[in-house]
């Protein structure tokens, strides 16, 4: 399945990201080619099989409601440069 | 000019009362009270290394909502990844359900006027995560606060069944009343842990098209959720009259100018780019933990109402009013259960305990009458000990006191007088007293019987049967005819 350049685009535009125009011609043609390898999925007989969301045989794994402590306030904020009133501070943000 | 008809489905996102949040152990904390950033750790600042895991008691306040609405509830449940970047959401991206939500296929029986009766589609339950919360400051910069972040969400969308403003306010205010009687959430819209959004288009009346639609955003209260749904059918049948096109967007309340304004232009539901989320596996739900969880579903207000006017004779008006809040029925029921008549603990309750409440600012579990305590006032009317205006000046001196109603009774001589010679003796000095009035009685003015029979309870403190007040009066004036 062939990507349009236009596809890779807008999934860079999604994700935030700056790409040259080599760049989105690289990614075109790799996520086509990934999109090639699930596709070849579609010729097994696939019947009465459940969605599947992951390999491991492992379900309802559960905590019961119960509170444990959270970070200290010190430790939340350590990693920004930017807080004010115990708030992470940041730029406006503009919709486009 | 073409009539419409509004098309218009609910988009409900409440938060679940539980103690710690949707996928760690942080508190879920009053996100106006509580200081910034207190109630939150690795997992719900979208921390590398993380690992989320899933709340089991947010789950089945999901699926008693899921019932309570009447959905099935799928056995197989996945989680997904909703992409998307906003500072509100550390990870980038929002836990949610997608393809496979909790449940599916429900519906809420509104009644938008008396006697039409509508089933509302609920089209899907599924469970997330909230967001943090942003506060735009002056200098154009936002502040965040994760607190809100990670707490455990339900979304409860709706069928686009809906057709009016009425019946928007009608259903989100008893999904509201369905959500408080479950105790997963407190209804509160101010403090938006209950958040309604209405999807609106509109279309000619009695067709079936589905035209463009527009999506409103942040409204904090039922009276703005009907207000801007009433301007947004307006504006739209506007926009269509003049030959306009209407554009799929998401629009703000404006409370000062009271109209919708465009926010921006809705994304499609593609670009979210929703995959499974590989953190959590797969949640199955068997049907023995639903059956569990059905049994202990409360009785809702429907079948209260229900109950109250079949079993108990009550008035409809009487019954919605009792069943309207879980606390309010469950006294009701206690008074009936110590014994109290339906009627006479309504009245009591509804037209007199409710006034005194309202006065005092107090809610039922906050006062010092109890339910045996009224069923104990009831009893000292039906065995005729005091009447019915007396008891309500006792209920007064309950609530303000504490004291029972036997003690006050007992204490202030408020017990009635049933004895027929001092009530005689009465009846006979406001014959005496009053010979003017006498006179025009025998002159043919009947209704001057109240009047005696008034000055006898007023000459008697208000403590005579009014009964055998009623029945000597007429036998005494009779007598001078």
């Amino acid at each position: 399945m062939e990507l349009t350049r236009q596809q890779v685009e807008q999934i860079a535009h999604l994700a935030r990201l700056d790409l040259s125009a080599e760049e989105i011609t690289l990614y075109q043609n790799q996520l086509s080619a990934i999109l090639d390898a699930a596709d070849r999925l579609t010729e097994l007989d696939l019947d009465g099989v459940l969605p599947t969301a992951r390999a491991v045989p492992m379900q309802n794994v559960m905590r019961p409601d119960r509170v444990e402590p959270s970070l200290p306030l010190e430790d939340v904020l350590y990693n920004t440069d930017h807080q004010a009133s115990d708030q992470f501070v940041i730029q406006a943000i503009l919709d486009d | 000019m073409t009539e419409y008809e509004g098309v218009i489905g609910l988009e409900v996102h409440a938060e679940l009362l539980t103690e710690s949040k949707m996928f760690c152990g942080c508190r879920v904390v009053d996100s106006v009270e509580e200081d910034p950033n207190r109630a939150v750790c690795p997992v719900c600042l979208g921390m590398p290394g993380m690992l989320p895991v899933l709340n089991r008691r947010a789950v089945e306040y999901a699926m008693r909502v899921a019932l309570a609405l009447n959905c099935t509830i799928h056995p197989h449940n996945i989680f997904a990844r909703k992409n998307y970047f906003y500072p509100d959401l550390p990870k980038a991206y929002q836990i949610s359900q997608y393809e496979l939500p909790l449940a599916t296929g429900g519906w809420l029986e509104i009644e938008p006027e008396l006697g039409v009766v509508r089933r509302i589609g609920v089209r899907r339950v599924h469970m997330e995560e909230d967001t943090g919360k942003l506060t735009h400051t002056e200098n154009g910069g936002s502040l965040v606060d994760y607190n809100r972040s990670g707490v455990p969400l339900l979304e409860i969308v709706s069928e686009p069944d809906l057709h009016s403003a009425e019946e928007a306010y009608v259903y989100a205010t008893k999904l509201r009343q369905i959500l408080r009687y479950l105790d997963v959430n407190s209804g509160d819209l101010e403090k938006g842990v209950l958040r309604v959004e209405p999807n609106i288009s509109i279309r000619p009346k009695g067709t079936d098209q589905l035209n463009t639609r527009t999506e409103v955003k942040n409204l904090n209260s039922f009276r703005i959720l009907f207000l801007a749904t009433e301007y947004e059918l307006e504006r739209q049948a506007n926009v269509l009259d003049n030959g306009g096109e209407i554009v799929q967007e998401t629009r703000g309340w404006n409370e000062a100018d009271k109209r919708t304004f465009s926010q921006r232009i809705k994304e499609d539901a593609h670009d979210y780019r929703y995959f499974p989320e590989p953190d959590l596996p797969p949640l199955h739900i068997d049907d023995a933990w639903i059956e569990r969880v059905r049994a202990e579903l409360p009785e809702l207000p429907d079948a209260k109402i229900a109950r109250y006017r079949n079993d108990w004779g009550l008035s409809r008006y009487d019954a919605e009013l009792l069943a309207d809040e879980k606390v309010t029925a469950e006294w009701f029921e206690a008074a009936v259960a110590a014994g109290g008549e339906p009627k006479a603990i309504a009245n009591l309750l509804l037209n007199n305990l409710f006034k005194l409440m309202n006065e005092s600012g107090q809610s039922l579990d906050e006062i010092d009458v109890s339910p045996e305590g009224l069923v104990a006032l009831t009893e000292l009317v039906e065995q005729q000990t005091i009447n019915n205006n007396i008891a309500k000046s006792v209920l007064v001196e309950m609530f303000e006191t504490g004291d029972s109603a036997e003690t006050i009774v007992r204490a202030k001589g408020l017990a009635q007088v049933s004895d027929s010679d001092a009530i005689l003796a009465a009846v006979q000095a406001a014959i005496d007293q009053n010979p003017a009035q006498v006179q025009q009685y025998l002159d043919g003015k009947d209704k001057l019987m109240g009047f005696f029979v008034g000055q006898v309870m007023r000459a008697m403190k208000g403590k005579a049967n009014p009964g055998v007040v009623n029945q000597l009066v007429e036998q005494e004036l009779d007598a001078l005819k």
